[in-house]
């Protein structure tokens, strides 16, 4: 079937003609890639490069975004690697490939700002913007679960003390909140919940599970004798089933809490402000996790986020004090700021006026022992 | 085996031919449940995207009557084009929302007033006079977008829709409600085409965010890698069927890259990290980068795919131009890859359509971001579309939901569209002998 169509194929003009710069493309490619290399390295970086937490990436692109439309300087790039790995780039090094700021969901460890010091970062600024509270929340349609930290620690340890009274442990018995507390509803436990690879999950087994199991004064005092022995008794969650790792999206946990009202879920308080209208939060030892409790640190499932601000790149890369100003402004960080609207709890005024003063002194940390 | 005779041969297959019969129609009845439980999830998951998303293709739009003040934006009355840009145009906004409204007397009812306007509008206001200086001191009537909480509420598929009642949960107040409802039945309140969503940025407020800026992105790392990879692969594809010698060393070759193309894309970008960021220096978050990153994704599919198109021109073709005296050179170039081209652009388009779905390589170098201008060139940070989408997924604002499933239904129709153009290619071109 030598069909007419594909004559132009076969007319040898054309291909001499078509083939010729083919080479000649592949070549040019070759010769782009290899140098591309070498010039950008060398280039400089008129934008800020922002790396770190999802958890602070919200609040942080918001300011960059505020900061962009309203300064003379280009938008921040905010990428969202995670805390642990957002601060393995930025402490890399200082030039202009490695990022300038560092967002986290916790403080920095020792071990960490010896690493960066070790690579030639050695003044860093340690910036704290506010809290984020963890809430367990269930459909608006459920009756309501009034918790307390031992009855979380109860429902979701792999292992839990024994139900008898003595001090040994055994494997996670309960099946229902009426097993764990007789006041709670005779309900099957079903939370969901984000993986272990969340800073969200992190911070959630550190302030929820370890309240509750502190509770048990034999297992507090292995805390002072044997650290790593209390961490697996408190900080190991249960695997047989009614803990559902619901992945990293706290959207989608909000999605099935409406389609099960039996289920509780765990994710960051601005996606319980968001989703007021179809769910709600649990008390937890009697506290509701309101914008007001959190702030004032009643609600007792909230952690601190921070930003690091790497202060060999101030003046070298432009911008960067200003955005940080910005950042630490009233109407940014402060109580009534655009932050708080997105579901950031502020700081109380004290440790704002404290935070602002070392920005703008660009107060160094102390090196790590 | 006795001979059987014909009576009882005819009662044997008799017997059988039903069950044959029978297992045939099974066999058919599995195969067409299959297809339709296929076509039955596709068309669910197709309903849920479009359901979720077609309301991000419109977009509401507050009519205000604007006096662009110069009290407010040039006191000193110098016309300098930067004191112009730097004013505040959002006082304009809030001067024209409170002659519209009055009664917004207090602060708390002031903010709320000012909320239902997007902070995006003082921009088009600032971009507007810009454009025409004489604006200075005139009034216009100006179409600025609602903010996103009210586009959520009048497309009706919000919280606060037949809310009304002071219940707590709702996400706008009673009085904001009262405000929408005078501006529609006024016609200042109407939905429209949403062209934000195809010019824009990326945005932390929904009703200013588009996916102009992860499109160009996928263009540009699109582009870089249809140049390297499409090339380098069918010159490596020529190569190995036609001039290479049978021998190990190709069969290891072979193996290796039907190997390559079943890994893990994630592992194409660990490598892109450890080999163009870290070691030749590129930038993060550049479309280059993603580019090469997937070209090292891609190559492995273009080689395979044009090799089987190699494979499919006949030897006599060949043999007929060797016999009239070409070259080789000038026989691969002149018979066997014009035949075979139309085959390796099926393919090259194929990988093309899996490079632009590709999320996981680009995790690795930065991708990631949040980039609100537009990239300018391959060099520029960026992010790209399938990156946009996990990014808008992840975020906490309602009205992210319905732009999550917007976006998901553009990267669908260049995906359709780029199939589309391997089906035809094909069908148009391909020859069979």
């Amino acid at each position: 079937m030598g069909s007419a169509r594909a004559l132009w194929f076969n007319s040898p003009e054309v291909h001499v003609k078509h083939f010729r710069p083919v080479f000649s493309l592949l070549t040019a490619a070759i010769a782009l890639t290899v140098s591309a290399g070498p010039v950008s390295a060398q280039a400089a970086r008129d934008y800020i490069s922002i790396v770190g937490s999802s958890t602070v990436y919200p609040f942080a692109t918001v300011v960059a975004e505020q900061f962009g439309k309203t300064s003379q300087f280009k938008t921040p790039k905010v990428e969202s690697t995670g805390s642990g790995g957002g601060i393995k780039l930025f402490c890399g090094g200082v030039g202009v490939q490695y990022p300038d700021i560092v967002n986290s969901s916790r403080a920095i460890k020792p071990t960490e700002l010896a690493m960066c010091a070790t690579n030639g970062v050695k003044d860093v600024v340690e910036v704290k913007i506010g809290y984020d509270g963890i809430v367990m929340a269930e459909s608006k349609a459920s009756p309501g679960l009034p918790l307390t930290l031992r009855d979380v620690y109860l429902a979701l340890a792999k292992q839990v003390p024994n139900p008898n009274g003595s001090e040994t442990l055994v494997a996670n018995p309960y099946k229902s909140w009426k097993d764990v507390n007789p006041k709670l509803p005779a309900a099957k436990i079903e939370v969901l919940g984000p993986p272990p690879t969340s800073g969200t999950r992190d911070a959630f087994v550190e302030l929820a599970m370890d309240g509750g199991c502190k509770t048990f004064p034999w297992i507090k005092a292995i805390k002072e004798k044997d650290e790593n022995r209390f961490k697996q008794i408190c900080y190991t969650i249960r695997e047989d089933g009614f803990f559902i790792e619901a992945g990293e999206n706290d959207n989608l946990i909000v999605q099935k809490l409406k389609s099960n009202k039996d289920a509780v879920g765990i994710f960051g308080y601005s996606f319980l402000e968001q989703n007021e209208d179809t769910v709600k939060g649990s008390l937890i030892d009697g506290i509701s996790p309101t914008f007001e409790n959190i702030a004032s640190g009643k609600y007792p499932v909230s952690r601190p986020l921070y930003f690091y601000v790497k202060k060999a790149h101030v003046g070298s890369i432009p911008g960067i004090k200003q955005f940080v100003a910005e950042f630490t402004s009233q109407k940014a960080m402060g109580e009534e700021g655009y932050l708080a609207d997105r579901g950031l709890v502020p700081l109380p005024a004290a440790e704002y006026q404290a935070v602002v003063k070392r920005v703008a002194a660009m107060e160094v940390m102390p090196p790590a022992k | 085996m006795a001979m059987l005779t014909p009576a009882e041969t005819r009662r044997r297959v008799d017997a059988s031919l039903r069950r044959r019969y029978r297992s045939e129609w099974l066999f058919r009845l599995y195969g067409l449940v299959s297809v339709l439980l296929g076509v039955g999830f596709l068309l669910v998951l197709f309903a849920t995207i479009i359901g979720n998303g077609y309301g991000a293709f419109r977009q509401v739009f507050i009519q205000l009557e604007v006096q662009f003040d110069p009290a407010v934006l040039d006191p000193e009355g110098t016309r300098q084009q930067d004191t112009l840009a730097s004013a505040d145009y959002s006082q304009l906004v809030k001067t024209s929302l409170r002659t519209l409204f009055p009664d917004a007397e207090d602060r708390t009812s002031r903010r709320e007033l000012n909320a239902l306007v997007s902070s995006g509008g003082a921009f088009n206001l600032q971009k507007m006079l810009l454009a025409d200086p004489t604006l200075l001191g005139q009034t216009r009537d100006v179409w600025l977008p609602a903010d996103d909480e009210v586009n959520v509420f009048v497309k009706g598929r919000g919280p606060a829709a037949g809310a009304g009642s002071g219940d707590e949960a709702q996400r706008l107040s009673d009085r904001q409600i009262a405000w929408i409802q005078t501006l529609e039945s006024s016609g200042k309140l109407e939905q429209r085409f949403n062209t934000i969503f195809f010019t824009a940025g990326d945005s932390r407020e929904p009703e200013l965010a588009g996916i102009w800026g992860a499109t160009k992105g996928s263009f540009f790392m699109l582009f870089v890698t249809l140049f390297l990879a499409f090339p380098l692969g069918v010159a490596a594809a020529i190569y190995l069927e036609e001039f290479a010698s049978r021998n190990w060393l190709v069969d290891v070759i072979e193996v290796n890259i039907n190997n390559l193309a079943a890994v893990p894309s994630i592992v194409f970008g660990l490598l892109g990290l450890a080999v163009f960021i870290n070691f030749f220096g590129m930038p993060r978050s550049a479309p280059l980068v993603g580019g090469l990153v997937l070209t090292l994704m891609t190559l492995p599919v273009i080689i395979i795919a044009s090799r089987a198109a190699i494979k499919s021109v006949p030897p006599s073709v060949r043999e007929a131009a060797l016999g009239v005296g070409a070259s080789p050179m000038q026989m691969v170039f002149h018979h066997v890859l014009p035949l075979a081209l139309p085959g390796m652009m099926t393919g090259a388009i194929i990988g093309m359509a899996r490079a632009l779905g590709e999320s996981a390589p680009l995790l690795m170098i930065g991708m990631v971001a949040f980039v609100v201008e537009p990239p300018g060139g391959p060099m520029s940070p960026s992010t790209a579309l399938p990156v946009q989408i996990y990014l808008w997924a992840d975020s906490p604002e309602r009205a992210f939901v319905e732009r999550t499933s917007a976006a998901i239904m553009v990267l669908l129709a260049f995906l359709l569209v780029m199939n589309a153009a391997a089906v035809w290619l094909r069908s148009r071109f391909e020859r069979r002998w």
